[in-house]
């Protein structure tokens, strides 16, 4: 009966590409999975964007929006009414193809991300056995989006905005990368599905998550931190805080395609997010053993919504980091982090099981931590402004 | 210690969230239009003539005189004189505006056509809800519109109402009197006349 | 008929970045040229080698080439005739370069349908090559990419003192 519910969706498309002729039943199927991700995550977004609103809200000592629909749950097709009806406008000297293909390619690589993310048991698009290589290679596509969005609108600040979005995104996707090494290193293998299956197992009552080690947790602080920064969210929302000071690399787009942008957006942070939790929350594994009975795809889009409510529960909490800040961060601490963790995952993986291992690398974790920590912090002195040429 | 004011901050918004649904004087928004915050006494939107008793016409204490019109600072109020009179509001005979337009999309709320009239007959209103969807005429004004009882004055200023009604009644008092001491002067010619110096100085002897 | 696709798309990018005028447009079309390859590496089963290509061509090389040409010169600068002065020689040299490729080729055994036991490439097997058996070529890959990188940073940094 929990075999039945688990494997729902899977029984589901067998049973519909039944119907097609046997030449077109891998197309079909596919085609299925597809839209079913498209439907899925859109209608995420959608949910994302009035949970966020409110929760903020909440956050700040107010409602969020309360009118459209029980407590402003239907808020979010009034946006879309809203995004659809307003006037596109392009700037006269802009670069109309590029200004066109930004926002549509944006939201092309964010749907293609979905294609790995084992969803359920049975339930991954394409089994690569590269998939997690695939991730990365489509994250850095929509960095060239980004680009191509700023640049087309003509507009210096635009320009400015996109540059700074790229140099953000590529320097945080080094540790990013980093983190998930450790991953790969400690499961063999590239292919998500293998992963997840690795963190299957529970010793007693802990499931045999990645997370639950000293490098696993170290890794996935990193890899949060990593894809916050990879979104371009709150606290390192630079690019698109921007926008509300001078510009970012979407002012220039008005209506259905600032609506693109935006979708664009939460897609690669729920991708993101549904990476962080197949490489180290265990994918759609049940957390307690005594729990597995729950369908897989729920404890998926359970842990899905808890990160989730971790990123709106940052955005409210956080001030926006400067430029530089921000990439000091990613070369000076994040960068060191990521490094000594895969030295640590190497070094749990040979020493023998007990609290030697537990010790010895937790202390490989914490002490550099604390004293780098501290040793950034040296230089945070409150000095007297000095004007080199004002006096 | 890296990262323990984060901690801290997190921990902040957490209470404020929870706290919100758990004690209601965390959350002040006012729901409006279901909820409205209450107005304070000296609130001031746009103007209104004032009226006594109940015909608006008759009633009306405004007597033309155009101080309101000369001060006003983005000239919002257009008066006509009418050619008759009629009695204002402490009895004498006065002019009464024809037409008094009030464009209140124009008008800044400023007062001083209040401050400056002498007759206490124009003041200011407290209603603000006034969108209309007739572009060109719906926010001008005319002198029906603008016309509200004394009564409602009283209502939404009661100070400055109880103020107004005690300055006309004195203003009142003393033309009656006047008009008293014409008729007994009319209908005793020979009597001295009061207002003649009495002679209580001592004469020089 | 999948690899023409590619085939067709890639050159066609490669010829597009060589033809606009416009400098970034150009870059962003040999961006798809990238895709393309990619594409084609994708459809004879190596997948390392394509999702690399993507990550490293269009993820960081396409990027640079756009900060390098946003940061020395003018995106909008006059265009210029896209045939170089010298463009006969050039062709010249292009035509026997061509020649000499189409020749070696025709020549392999690949042109003559004798396709050898295609080699297994898996992750594991591309890992386990790159660290025991290529381990050397792969460290002195890593220092000269180190020295590369130490010397750009070498050069820049001299300029910099050099406008102080």
């Amino acid at each position: 009966m929990t075999e039945t519910a688990d494997q729902l969706f899977v029984i589901l498309q067998h049973w519909l590409v039944g119907h097609a002729p046997v030449g077109l039943q891998s197309i079909v199927s596919a085609l299925l999975s597809v839209v079913a991700i498209l439907v899925v995550f859109a209608s995420l977004f959608a949910i994302t964007t009035v949970l966020e609103r409110k929760g903020l809200g909440r956050i700040q000592n107010r409602y969020g929006p309360n009118r459209v629909g029980p407590f402003g749950f239907l808020q979010p097709i009034a946006d879309g009414i809203k995004s659809l009806t307003k006037e596109d406008i392009v700037p006269q000297a802009a670069d109309k193809t590029v200004h066109f293909l930004a926002p549509v390619v944006l939201v092309l690589a964010a749907f293609s991300l979905y294609a790995v993310l084992p969803i359920g048991r049975n339930m991954v698009l394409a089994n690569l056995d590269a998939g997690v290589l695939f991730f990365f290679a489509v994250s850095s596509v929509m960095e060239v989006t980004i680009f191509m969005a700023g640049w087309s609108s003509r507009n210096k600040y635009s320009l400015l905005g996109a540059m700074r979005a790229v140099a953000q995104m590529i320097s945080y996707e080094v540790p990013l990368i980093l983190a998930s090494v450790t991953v790969i290193m400690a499961a063999g293998s590239l292919s998500t599905v293998t992963i997840v299956e690795r963190q299957a197992g529970y010793t007693g009552i802990l499931p045999h998550w990645f997370v639950f080690t000293p490098w696993g947790f170290a890794g996935f602080v990193l890899f949060m931190i990593a894809a916050t920064a990879e979104s371009n969210r709150s606290p390192f929302d630079l690019p698109e805080g921007e926008s509300e000071i001078i510009a970012g690399y979407y002012t220039e787009y008005s209506g259905f395609k600032f609506a693109l942008f935006f979708l664009g957006e939460y897609l690669g942070m729920f991708a993101i997010s549904g990476l962080g939790i197949t490489l180290f929350l265990g994918g759609w594994a049940a957390p307690l053993p005594f729990l597995t009975w729950v369908p897989s795809y729920l404890w998926f889009f359970a842990k899905l919504l808890a990160m989730i409510v971790m990123f709106i529960w940052i955005r409210g909490t956080l001030p926006r980091l400067r430029m530089d800040q921000l990439m000091n961060f990613a070369w000076k601490f994040m960068l060191p982090m990521a490094l000594l963790n895969l030295v640590t995952a190497g070094v749990w993986r040979f020493l023998p099981q007990g609290v030697l291992r537990w010790l010895v690398c937790s202390a490989l974790v914490v002490v550099p931590y604390v004293l780098l920590g501290r040793g950034l912090m040296q230089g945070w002195k409150l000095e007297k402004r000095v004007y080199r040429f004002a006096e | 210690m890296l990262g323990e004011g984060i901690a801290k901050g997190l921990v902040e918004t957490a209470r404020n969230f929870f706290g919100s649904y758990l004690s209601k004087d965390r959350l002040t928004t006012v729901q409006y239009p279901e909820e409205r915050l209450p107005q304070i006494e000296a609130t001031r939107d746009f103007p209104f003539l004032v009226y006594d008793g109940d015909d608006w016409q008759a009633g009306m204490r405004c007597v033309g005189c155009q101080i309101c019109e000369k001060e006003c600072p983005p000239k919002c109020i257009y008066i006509e004189k009418s050619t008759d009179k009629k009695p204002d509001a402490v009895g004498k005979l006065q002019f009464y505006p024809a037409v008094f337009n009030i464009d209140i999309s124009v008008c800044m709320s400023c007062q001083i056509c209040v401050e400056v009239c002498p007759f206490e007959a124009i003041k200011m209103d407290t209603e603000f809800e006034l969108s209309t969807d007739d572009r060109f005429g719906g926010l001008l004004w005319d002198k029906a519109r603008l016309s509200k009882s004394n009564a409602y004055y009283g209502k939404i200023h009661p100070t400055d109402a109880a103020r107004s009604d005690a300055q006309l009644a004195e203003e009142k008092a003393k033309v009656e009197a006047k008009a008293k001491a014409a008729a007994e002067a009319k209908a005793n010619p020979t009597s001295p006349s009061p207002s003649q110096p009495g002679s209580g100085g001592s004469p020089i002897q | 008929m999948l690899f023409a696709i590619f085939a067709i798309l890639t050159v066609a990018g490669a010829v597009a970045a060589m033809s606009l005028r416009n400098l970034v447009h150009s870059v962003l079309v040999l961006t798809v040229a990238f895709a393309g390859l990619a594409a084609v590496y994708l459809q004879l089963g190596a997948q390392f080698i394509g999702f690399a290509q993507i990550l490293v061509y269009v993820g960081a090389v396409a990027i640079l080439i756009v900060f390098a040409i946003l940061l020395t010169r003018e995106a909008t600068a006059t265009p210029r005739s896209i045939l170089a002065d010298s463009w006969k020689e050039s062709a010249l040299v292009v035509l026997v370069v061509f020649g000499v490729l189409a020749w070696a080729i025709h020549k392999s055994a690949a042109s003559r349908n004798i396709v050898p036991p295609q080699p297994e490439a898996t992750m594991q097997q591309i890992g386990s090559a790159l660290m025991l058996r290529f381990a050397l070529p792969l460290e002195i890959i890593g220092v000269l990419l180190t020295v590369a990188l130490i010397g750009a940073v070498t050069i820049a940094m001299q300029d910099r003192q050099e406008t102080r």
